[in-house]
């Protein structure tokens, strides 16, 4: 349970990262998700991530909505702050943290009821806006926490573990955020760490509005036959449209994907991201491209995964506001008020 | 008898929106404030872009009455939809005036009145070619024209025309001449000036004329204010506005040229709010600005920064309620959402000013409590205060002030600290806990931030002791609120009594009046206003030591008397409500009127008991 603390012990040559930290130094709380759900392995993806980037835990902050995916942020990074807000809201919350100081990496962990449904809105203002965040949607298709209903990102026919159709058009968030100007774009699979991983760092690294739609199988409420969440289905239709390196000036990462064409995209810090192409047609920094590629395997019956679309020159919230560089929450008085000589003329002004 | 009146008079003008009255209607009233004569504006608006009718009333008053005083000594009918209703409001000896172009029958004009006709289309139509210029010069003609007939000083509105079109030659001239063709017209026409005049006076003093939101946006500016997130909703738009304006001015980095401030305008109220929290949680002073409905989708939200001990500033303009109610008109209607926001049992700070000085003051501290206190802090504005512009003294701000930004734990504190953090720890005994912020020590000091109920360790629990602790310790928190908010204020009448009024912000604006009225006949009432909830021990004592109460706002349902017994177990019986809620600011006349119908009347001695 959450309130029970993992032991601490580990092997005495455990590896550690650049900043001497091992990777028990980046985990959280103990899981309290039902035993093989999806979004614990989405949980050490993460913790993987951070751990290979040798990321300073305490300057993450990590948010969430409400949810079984809200609740996971408790299970990984124990150092960080975190803030389990409101059903849907998050968005709006990591926004104004952000606001609040610039220099914080901001990890933002959502559902797809959290995100598809109740916060929608809220989830297509934040990547309009750019805000620099690495936002993550464990999606499943269905409320496990309330037993099984079907969410937003459902698809049309698939059967709830009740039997039951689900009847409307899904919505797909990854095609939501390209439109929406998401600057980095990408889908994965949770039984996929290969896969995941690069995904995260190269997120991670990435300036301005990061969002990966992680396919989760619900083991409880979304694992059977009939349902295009499970992990028989998501395996069976999974097509990766690219595998990714990604390099920064420490030690390159390789993926075991087969070679094939290659396609090298520079982060502004940077950072390498070689991409794989497996599907020889997509052009990740073509926005055209990527709505093709995804409309294309849709038809096919398939879930296309990899990193669908990334745009290296979109500004982030702070540019476009033109905020200072100094976190505004490390402002005093001297930089915010203007005194009592400038309010002598404000009341001059007004008479 | 035509009134006869010096620097005491009511005038009101009766417009079409969008029609450009509003400048010129405040060109007049400050030509008065600049001869010396204390003025009260009131804008009476639509919700409404183009074509429904505005009103504008100004209170001229020597003495200094600023409380709306209900009725009109003088109309400026320049809405022929509304022209027999806004006849009908004329004091019996008042005066119209009124655009002759177009002939009115002589049976809707009335016989105790003075009228006085002028074609102000007409002489517009012969000056102007430009249609638009015939509709906005038309304002200024009518003003010139008020000149001639009140005895306002020219070279006082020259003047005013000079400093609001610096820079622009051409305007200044072209606003020039339509005055001088107004003020010489009525010279011609009409045997002036009349009976109503201003007189050069000094009562005016210091004083500034603002309104309440630019205060309000001003002080969150001072405060230190550096996070802004808000949802276009009247009466509070002019708020962000009025901060976003202020900080592009005063808060750009000079050395940058970069922002010290973020203003965000979301996607609604609930992503404003949201932001705001977001942002006080992570250190920074944020608020947002809003009015009922916003006050209605923002519930969940202040819901959590209660029950996670977040900090944030709401400003709440209210506004005619309930649902979209009356957009454009005035009430004090949401005391009660405010103080209990959200689901469960929560209690939150507001503070409640009379005007724009306190809205400054309120603002700026605002701040300073809801980082103190760790929670939501609520300032109580309403449409009144917000966009119509009152004399004020002037703003004032001690430099040496420092901001209080509460029981955050630094870097230092953090490695310094013998024992481990426990984010809702009690340590001090007055129910406020230390934080910490994000980033701030590499091992030290993390904690998760939840709406679900938690240990004192921030940790994640459902027990019932553990919650119950959490919970009283909010409540003790509460009760250290109390003590730190600003205090009432007594006024005292000049005799001793047994009748006390409490009320509070903008009713505040006629109480003065109508105490001095009541006092003339010996009718002797006690004045306390609340501005801030909790109450201060005060209210009780001053409700103890009187033998009747009465409780004076601006709502149906006596919701400051509602709160009054909740929060001081008074038993509702011991109130009597004085409710004012058309949507109007509540008038001098009214309070007048209800209390003394309530009182014993006067020249009747009766003993003290009586009067329950």
């Amino acid at each position: 349970m959450s309130y029970l603390a993992k032991p601490k012990f580990h092997h005495p040559a455990i590896e550690v990262n650049a900043l001497g930290f091992t990777h028990r130094d980046y985990e959280g709380s103990m899981s309290t998700l039902c035993a093989g759900c999806g979004h614990d392995s989405i949980s050490a993806a993460i913790v993987h991530a951070c751990f290979e980037l040798a990321l300073p835990p305490h300057r993450i902050a990590k948010l969430s909505g409400i949810g079984c995916s809200s609740k996971t942020p408790t299970y990984m990074l124990g150092q960080s702050h975190g803030f389990n807000s409101v059903h849907g809201r998050m968005p709006s919350v990591l926004t104004g943290a952000n606001l609040a100081n610039r220099h914080l990496i901001y990890l933002g962990i959502s559902g797809d009821g959290d995100t598809a449904s109740i916060g929608l809105g809220q989830f297509a203002h934040l990547m309009r806006r750019g805000v620099n965040v690495v936002y993550v949607v464990e999606n499943n298709g269905v409320y496990g926490l309330t037993k099984g209903q079907f969410s937003a990102t459902a698809d049309r026919g698939s059967k709830s573990k009740k039997g039951a159709d689900a009847a409307d058009e899904p919505i797909d968030l990854v095609a939501l955020a390209i439109q929406l100007g998401a600057s980095f774009v990408a889908r994965s699979f949770s039984g996929d760490k290969a896969q995941l991983v690069p995904l995260v760092k190269a997120a991670f690294e990435h300036k301005g509005a990061a969002f990966i739609d992680v396919i989760s199988p619900c083991v409880t409420f979304n694992n059977h036959a009939g349902s295009t969440k499970s992990f028989d289905y998501v395996r069976e239709h999974n097509i990766a449209v690219n595998s990714l390196d990604f390099i920064t000036g420490r030690d390159p990462i390789e993926v075991d994907y087969a070679e094939g064409e290659r396609q090298v995209v520079s982060l502004h810090d940077g950072s390498i991201i070689k991409l794989h192409k497996l599907d020889a047609g997509h052009d990740v920094t073509d926005r055209a491209a990527a709505f093709a590629t995804l409309e294309r395997h849709r038809a096919a019956g398939e879930i296309a995964t990899g990193l669908i679309h990334l745009n290296e020159d979109a500004k982030d919230l702070h540019d476009t506001l033109g905020t200072t560089t100094r976190a505004l929450n490390e402002l005093g008085a001297e930089g915010l008020c203007p005194g009592s000589k400038a309010l002598k003329s404000i009341n001059a002004s007004l008479r | 008898m035509p009134i006869r009146a010096v620097n005491d008079f009511v005038i009101r003008f009766a417009n079409v929106n969008g029609s450009g009255s509003a400048s010129a209607n405040l060109l007049f009233a400050r030509a008065i404030m600049r001869m010396g004569v204390p003025i009260a504006p009131r804008n009476i608006f639509p919700s409404n872009i183009q074509g429904l009718p505005t009103w504008y009333e100004v209170r001229v008053s020597e003495a200094g009455w600023l409380g709306a005083r209900g009725g009109a000594d003088f109309l400026v009918a320049m809405n022929p939809q509304t022209f027999v209703q806004d006849i009908g409001a004329i004091e019996p000896g008042g005066y119209l005036f009124y655009d002759s172009t177009r002939p009115v029958p002589a049976s809707l004009l009335r016989d105790d009145i003075v009228v006085l006709g002028m074609p102000l289309t007409e002489i517009c139509n012969a000056e102007y070619s430009d249609p638009r210029q015939r509709q906005l010069y038309r304002n200024i003609v009518y003003v010139g024209a008020l000149a001639a007939l009140l005895d306002i000083d020219v070279k006082v509105i020259d003047q005013l025309i000079h400093e609001r079109f610096k820079g622009k030659e051409r305007l200044i001239e072209a606003n020039k001449r339509a005055l001088r063709l107004g003020f010489d017209e009525a010279k011609a026409r009409f045997d002036c000036p009349i009976d109503l005049r201003v007189r050069w006076s000094d009562a005016v003093g210091d004083r500034i004329l603002v309104e309440g939101n630019f205060a309000a946006a001003l002080g969150a500016l001072y405060g230190g204010a550096t996070v802004c997130a808000w949802y276009p909703i009247t009466p509070s738009t002019s708020l962000a506005e009025a901060f976003e304006r202020n900080c592009a001015r005063y808060r750009i980095d000079p050395a940058t040229g970069k922002k010290n401030y973020a203003i965000v305008q979301a996607e609604d109220e609930i992503a404003a709010i949201g932001m705001a929290v977001g942002a006080g949680w992570n250190g920074s002073r944020a608020f947002t600005a809003t009015s009922g409905p916003g006050i209605s989708l923002m519930q969940e939200f202040f819901g959590l920064a209660y029950f996670a001990e977040v900090p944030v500033v709401v400003f709440d303009v209210q506004r005619g309620g309930p649902s979209t109610g009356m957009p454009t008109r005035t009430q004090q209607s949401d005391l009660l959402i405010c103080a209990v926001a959200s689901h469960g049992d929560t209690k939150h700070v507001l503070l409640i000013p009379e005007g724009p000085g306190e809205a400054f003051e309120f603002a700026a501290k605002a701040f300073d409590l809801a980082e103190r206190l760790q929670t939501p802090v609520f300032v109580m504005l309403d449409l009144d205060i917000g966009m119509n512009a009152r004399l004020s003294a002037p703003f004032t701000w001690d430099d040496s002030r420092l901001y209080d930004r509460g029981k955050v734990l630094s870097h230092d504190d953090l490695e310094r600290a013998d024992r481990s953090f426990g984010r809702y720890n009690d340590v001090d005994g007055d129910g406020i806990p230390y934080r910490t912020l994000p980033g701030a020590h590499p091992t030290r000091g993390a904690y998760f931030t939840r709406g679900t109920s938690r240990d004192r360790f921030a940790r994640y629990t459902e027990e019932g002791l553990p919650y119950i602790d959490n919970m009283e310790r909010l409540q003790h928190k509460f009760e250290t609120a109390r003590g730190m908010l600003p205090r009432p204020i007594l006024k005292k009448a000049a005799n001793p009594t047994r009748i006390g009024v409490l009320y509070y912000g903008s009713t505040a604006a006629p109480m003065d009046e109508a105490q001095r009225m009541l006092a003339d006949e010996g009718l002797h009432i006690d004045l306390m206003r609340i501005r801030a909830f909790p109450l201060a021990r005060e209210v009780a004592d001053f409700i103890q030591s009187h033998d009747r109460i009465f409780v004076a706002e601006q709502n149906r349902d006596g919701q400051m008397r509602s709160l009054i017994s909740i929060d001081l177990g008074v038993a509702p019986d011991r109130l009597t409500p004085i409710l004012h809620f058309n949507g109007m600011p509540t008038s001098v006349r009214f309070i007048y009127r209800e209390l003394s119908a309530r009182l014993p009347k006067r020249g009747v001695s009766q003993p003290l008991e009586a009067v329950k």
